[in-house]
């Protein structure tokens, strides 16, 4: 009885992780491209980019509204299903998710701000600048939450007394080990999804109704930026593997389904295992994993053997994290590939082909970024906070946590399918195109002038 | 004055912040869905629109902090009102998911649909009563505690007149603040029509608002003696109190200066809020929890104030701005903008 509301527990925090997570990563990464696109306009007097900002944000702002109900849901999922967790780590823990809660306060008010100026200053760059404390405070928020991860994976700050956390040191909590990798990771995930999709989108336009102005801007810009946060999130990929081997050897070796310390180890790619735990079918890379590991190509990588049967993550996150890695590598040979084309004067970027693999890579980014973060969740287990406090210690004892899962299951559909339906309405019923003509005919003068009306 | 003082003073300002804008937020999706169904949706539809659309994400911070910053402070609250709470929590955790997407769904995605008006006007009602649940919890008597299993006596809860009177002035204090205050913004937007409505709502609210305060404070008497013993102590704030509530209705009545009727109203409430707050001191759960013993380390104490200073020192300037922007620009009050 008392495991089944463990299990239940798990559930629902997973079931609104996964579903906030969405609309948390668009959070995070679409301010910032509205905020190049709408620069770009004013930069290069070209009202196609300006129109771009203004129609991302009219779309984000309906995001942000799933996003902040579900935050809020978390945030006190946080309490109501954990209240063992929050009793204990709530001493440790307390500063960054406060401090997260400010860094948002701060994005909501420009946000607020920003959406019902557009035609209020008389220098466009003034409203331009109310995109920084957006951007800053989308980024902040991701920053200061994911060192409240980093401590539940890296623990730190604090002595064990009696089962108290005592001598708190808050800012080296937050600065854990685990911080610096978890938060590049995460924001140069969140900012390669954002362009994906905006990228996705615009290629999707086109292959509806062919090529226009418009979305081949919005295509070309949103490319360059996959192109960038691809190549750094490469880089925080692999700056995490390097963490993991270091301070958490038993999530990389579930991973990669590694059982015996060795040097030169292999790194295994898909595959599945049989009965006796021997790896059937995978392609393996000889040395790669300790190169990966140590950047050394025989370097000893530890075994899942070491570790006690009961302190061993699921074997499944080896399907996760391969996931993840491939759609990561994917979408640098996409971005790097559509460049080729761009450049390569006799071919055309825009072929269908092209086009219909750039719309198909915004939805496996989002993949990308849920695989991620349940291979890091899923790869922490049993623990809650690593070494110190296990899952079935920290959960609520309340028998409701089960129909609680089903009341939020059917929330997070209707929340999702409705969000889905507006926002398909919001543009499907207002081409970009005709917006632009409307636009330009309601406009007094002539759009380049400097110093005119914006909107 | 100790930090663990501090934060709760800090906080329960917050609370009491919370109270007012969201009170605005709530009693406004409840009068733009009764305006519908009353077919005078044309008479105040766009004042509460042009008032809401900026701030409405805002509201939902004040109480994400208010509520982090307990936990942050007092993490034992987070085990005993998390424990108990995991029920009335959610639900009250679905409400407010329903509304603020709702809103943005209604606001800025498919205009004059009259589903998701209801279900943002609706919810606004009950997400007061759901929330009022942990004011009513902190008087004591409604938890089990059985070993280390904390869970909620539902039937105490139901069968007590205090958690319903409680419910009651929630709801009734939503509609009554949200109401004056749109009175004192259909004012300054100078719309006749929407301010006569408006007042009118403002009027018929006060009663059952004062006397449902009469009524909580007495089942309070009946229910714990050293809260009520404590809060008569503090007679001259509730004295204030009153004095304000009636002076406002004065000025109300009167049909001048709606900005200080709702200054008289934020008053009243305040006083009465502070008296309460005061007098549970020093327990946050009455008997389980007080103030000292559930204070979280020094070191975090402290880093959670000087966080809270920077912190404030970066929101007020920017809620000022958003203040001149949308409530005290008249052009833009006005719809010109």
């Amino acid at each position: 009885m008392e495991i089944d509301t463990v299990l239940w527990s798990r559930l629902v925090t997973g079931l609104t992780l996964g579903f906030h997570v969405i609309f948390a990563t668009l959070g995070v990464g679409i301010p910032l491209m509205i905020a190049i696109a709408e620069w770009m306009g004013i930069r290069k007097k070209d009202q196609h980019y300006i129109l771009m900002a203004k129609r991302w944000s009219r779309g984000f702002v309906i995001s942000v509204a799933v996003g902040v109900v579900t935050g809020t849901a978390i945030s006190l999922q946080l309490a109501l299903v954990w209240p063992n967790f929050m009793k204990l780590a709530g001493n440790v823990i307390a500063l960054p998710l406060f401090m997260e809660v400010f860094a948002f306060f701060f994005e909501a008010i420009f946000l607020g701000i920003y959406l019902y100026t557009w035609d209020r200053f008389k220098n466009p760059y003034i409203h331009w600048l109310l995109t920084i404390p957006i951007v800053a405070g989308a980024g902040m928020s991701a920053v200061f939450i994911t060192t409240v991860n980093g401590f539940m994976n890296a623990p730190g700050g604090f002595v064990m007394e009696a089962g108290q956390f005592i001598a708190v040191n808050p800012v080296q909590a937050m600065l854990n080990t685990a911080t610096f990798s978890k938060v590049f990771h995460v924001l140069s995930s969140a900012y390669l999804t954002g362009a994906a999709l905006l990228a996705g989108i615009a290629a999707f336009a086109m292959l509806r109704k062919g090529v226009s102005a418009y979305h081949k801007k919005g295509l070309n810009l949103m490319m360059a930026v996959v192109l960038l946060f691809s190549l750094l999130n490469t880089l925080a990929g692999d700056v995490s593997a390097k963490f993991l081997a270091e301070h958490q050897p038993e999530k990389l070796a579930a991973a990669e389904w590694h059982f015996e310390t060795e040097r030169g180890a292999d790194l295994v790619l898909l595959g599945w295992l049989n009965a006796e735990h021997e790896i059937i079918g995978a392609l393996h890379l000889p040395k790669i994993l300790s190169f990966l590991a140590f950047g050394d190509f025989n370097a000893e990588v530890t075994g899942l053997n070491e570790f006690p049967i009961d302190e061993r993550p699921p074997l499944l996150v080896h399907y996760l994290f391969d996931s993840m890695a491939g759609i990561g590598f994917t979408l640098l040979m996409i971005s790097s590939l559509y460049f080729v084309l761009l450049f390569w004067k006799k071919r055309n970027e825009l072929n269908k082909w092209m086009l219909r693999i750039i719309a198909l890579c915004a939805p496996l980014a989002f993949l990308a970024v849920e695989m991620g973060w349940f291979y890091a969740e899923l790869g922490r287990q049993p623990w809650i906070i690593r070494g110190y406090m296990r899952v079935e210690e920290a959960a609520t004892s309340s028998p409701s946590v089960r129909i609680l899962f089903f009341v939020f299951l059917l929330l997070y559909i209707v929340l999702g399918t409705i969000c889905v339906l507006v926002l398909r309405r919001l543009f499907n019923n207002n081409p970009a195109e005709l917006e632009m003509e409307k636009w330009l005919k309601e406009q007094p003068e002539p759009p380049s002038e400097k110093g005119g009306p914006l909107s | 004055m100790s930090y663990e003082l501090i934060g709760i003073s800090v906080l329960w300002l917050f609370l009491y912040g919370y109270l007012i804008v969201a009170s605005i937020d709530f009693g406004a999706g409840f009068f733009a869905f009764y305006a519908r169904l009353t077919k005078q949706d044309h008479l105040i539809n766009r004042l509460i629109s042009r008032y809401l659309s900026p701030v409405w994400e805002i509201t939902n911070v004040f109480f994400v902090f208010f509520y982090i910053g307990i936990v942050g402070f007092f993490p034992d609250t987070a085990y005993y009102y998390g424990s108990a709470l995991l029920v009335p929590g959610s639900i009250a955790i679905v409400l407010l998911a329903i509304r603020g997407s709702f809103y943005a769904f209604e606001n800025y995605g498919s205009k004059n649909n009259i589903v998701y008006l209801f279900l943002y006007g609706a919810t606004g009602l009950l997400i007061p009563a759901s929330l009022s649940v942990a004011l009513t919890l902190a008087e004591g008597g409604f938890i089990l505690k059985q070993g280390d299993v904390v869970s909620l006596d539902y039937w105490a809860l139901f069968t007590n007149p205090l958690s319903w009177s409680i419910v009651g002035l929630a709801i009734v204090s939503v509609l009554f603040i949200s109401g004056t205050f749109l009175t004192f913004y259909a004012s300054r937007a100078e719309d006749e029509s929407a301010l006569k409505l408006m007042r009118g709502y403002a009027l018929f609210w006060s009663t059952p608002t004062i006397v449902l305060a009469l009524t909580a404070f007495i089942y309070l008497g009946q229910h714990n003696e050293r809260h009520f013993q404590n809060m008569m102590d503090l007679w001259w704030l509730l004295a204030l109190s009153v004095a304000f509530f009636m002076i406002a209705m004065w000025i109300l009545y009167n049909g001048r200066r709606y900005g200080l009727a709702f200054i008289c109203i934020m008053l009243q409430f305040f006083c009465a809020f502070f008296a309460y707050g005061i007098g549970q001191y020093p327990y946050i759960l009455d008997p389980y929890i007080t103030i000292q013993s559930s204070a979280t380390s020094p070191s975090m104490g402290f880093a959670l104030v000087v966080v809270f200073i920077g912190g404030l020192c970066l929101l007020i300037p920017s809620l000022i701005l958003v203040f001149k922007l949308f409530l005290f620009d008249a052009d833009y009050v006005k719809g010109k903008k």
